[in-house]
């Protein structure tokens, strides 16, 4: 009996919480935008949200791209079929690899400091004195970062993808020896603009506004302490990894599952 | 009573029996301050009684459980968005840990309320600015960072930030808390000027009793959520109230104890060997 009470106030904490993100996601989006504050502001952030993740991301493509050529040519030389890799290389990076691992290092690299950021903020009284001076924080500090990570994250899952493109080419063609215009042939024949590519990018929107908004509300919603700070960074990564591997299989089973 | 309904009332601040819980703990239980224009009021009581809270609910960032918290005439736990954020940029909040942008250099954070309020011209603004970093002595540390401050510099660039609008009403949380004899000097030194020369109604929380009982007009003493006396720094001085005199005195024992309110030791020794004696 004990353990059902217990079930059911979990399920309804997490109920009010998921209530209260949405609410706060809400407050902080629903603003009449003002460009001639809200642009520089934003572009701060597209900076270090978006443009110091391009190294990680970057490096990061290019060795996935290079294990996939590897593996791909030893499973596909056993079926002759090895001029297929460009296609094998390009699908797998568009259509998966791209968005998913371009979000799980995003939750890491972005999503982890927009938290601890907003956290320390908010635990040294910035947060509060920003309230009292008659500016609403969750304009002025969150829309921001939240609408950031929203716009790199597709950005940076075709960037991903392109390097990872490049990473199995160097590998496949130029280490071991595929033709180079096969390479790209049936990578051009095989793979669709929209259904692959496009659905790819819609993958990485939706990652990008929900490990946005979850980094940006666990930094809001912390307890303004140090060790409040580290949980909910903590949070933000869990949370976000586990967030974006479920949706990756609702958003696949929609996309490519109608067989 | 004062007449709120005028256009003027002589209070700027009135707080109406305020309720306010925090779990089952009472942090409030009737609470009724009245702080008068152009007059230096101080909220004192022991650390934990809810002085700082008290602030709260007049910038409106808490709500009260029961009760009423009038802003120029205005109940501001009934306020829209949009008029309480009006009402605030009227007022100045110095924190107790200066709270200052720490992405930002002392110059913008002083700028900062100016920017996002006014369309001042940029040659206009930085005239405030310097004119508020030069009342307050730190003209010259304006290209410095809030981390190359030191703590009486901090605040002092925070109270140059929270006067930067020339609010009606400023509000000192714990303006002396941890700083040196000589900071606490100047700070006293610019609250008096700040209030005659620009005739600022301020408010004061804190439990420095010589600073407070120097600067302020009226006092106002809290304790278990209640006000448990008032009066000017004389009126106070001279009460007969033990637990008036116990705190401006400093007396270690007396109406609030020095111990945790717990079962005495000698009880707890015996309960515990009554125990283990069952046990055995």
């Amino acid at each position: 009996m004990e353990a059902i009470r217990r079930l059911g106030e979990a399920a309804l904490e997490s109920l009010r919480t998921l209530g209260s993100a949405g609410t706060f996601l809400f407050q902080a989006l629903i603003a009449l935008p003002n460009p001639r504050k809200n642009f520089p502001l934003l572009i701060q952030q597209l900076y270090s949200v978006g443009v110091l993740s391009l190294a990680i991301i970057v490096v990061a493509g290019l060795f996935i791209g290079m294990v996939l050529g590897l593996q791909g040519y030893s499973i596909l030389v056993t079926y002759g079929s090895e001029q297929a890799l460009g296609t094998m290389v390009a699908l797998t990076l568009v259509r998966e690899l791209g968005p998913v691992v371009t979000a799980l290092l995003f939750a890491g690299r972005a999503g982890s400091a927009l938290t601890a950021e907003i956290g320390l903020m908010k635990a040294t009284e910035q947060l509060s004195s920003m309230e009292m001076i008659g500016v609403d924080p969750l304009r002025r500090i969150v829309a921001p970062r939240f609408w950031a990570g929203f716009i790199s994250m597709p950005l940076l899952a075709l960037i991903f993808s392109a390097v990872g493109i490049l990473g199995g080419h160097l590998v496949g063609v130029d280490w071991l020896g595929i033709y180079d215009g096969s390479y790209w042939m049936n990578m051009q024949g095989s793979v669709e603009f929209w259904d692959d590519v496009g659905n790819g990018v819609i993958k990485s929107v939706v990652f990008g506004a929900v490990v946005s908004w979850i980094a940006v509300f666990q930094g809001y919603d912390c307890e303004p302490t140090s060790e409040g700070i580290s949980r909910a960074t903590t949070r933000t990564v869990v949370y976000g990894s586990l967030a974006v591997l479920g949706l990756d299989f609702v958003l696949t089973a929609v996309m490519f599952g109608g067989f | 009573m004062t007449d709120s309904s005028s256009a003027q009332p002589a209070n700027l601040v009135e707080i109406h029996n305020l309720v306010f819980h925090r779990g089952k703990r009472a942090i409030f239980d009737g609470v009724s301050v009245n702080v008068a224009r152009g007059k230096v009021t101080a909220i004192m009581g022991p650390s934990g009684c809810g002085k700082t809270t008290l602030l709260r609910f007049i910038g409106g960032q808490l709500r009260p459980d029961s009760g009423r918290v009038l802003v120029e005439g205005r109940n501001v736990p009934d306020m829209k968005r949009d008029e309480l954020f009006a009402t605030r940029a009227r007022m100045g909040l110095l924190f107790q840990s200066g709270a200052l942008f720490t992405d930002l250099s002392v110059y913008e954070n002083v700028a900062f309320p100016l920017r996002e309020h006014t369309r001042l011209s940029e040659d206009l603004i930085r005239e405030l600015v310097l004119m508020k970093l030069e009342a307050v002595g730190l003209r010259g540390a304006e290209n410095l960072m809030p981390a190359e401050l030191s703590g009486g510099m901090n605040r002092r660039a925070a109270l140059a930030r929270a006067i930067a609008l020339d609010p009606a009403l400023i509000m000192y949380d714990e303006p002396f808390a941890g700083q040196d004899p000589i900071v606490m000097g100047v700070l006293v030194t610019l609250i008096r000027t700040l209030r005659e020369a620009l005739g600022l109604t301020s408010v004061i929380v804190s439990h420095d009793i010589d600073e407070t009982l120097s600067i302020a007009d009226y006092i106002y003493v809290l304790a278990d959520g209640k006000v448990i006396g008032e009066g000017t720094p004389d009126a106070l001085r001279a009460s007969e109230s033990p637990f008036i005199q116990q705190f401006l005195n400093g007396h270690p024992d007396g109406p609030v104890r020095f111990r945790y309110p717990v079962p005495s030791f000698a009880e707890e020794l015996a309960a515990a060997k009554l125990k283990a004696g069952g046990r055995n």
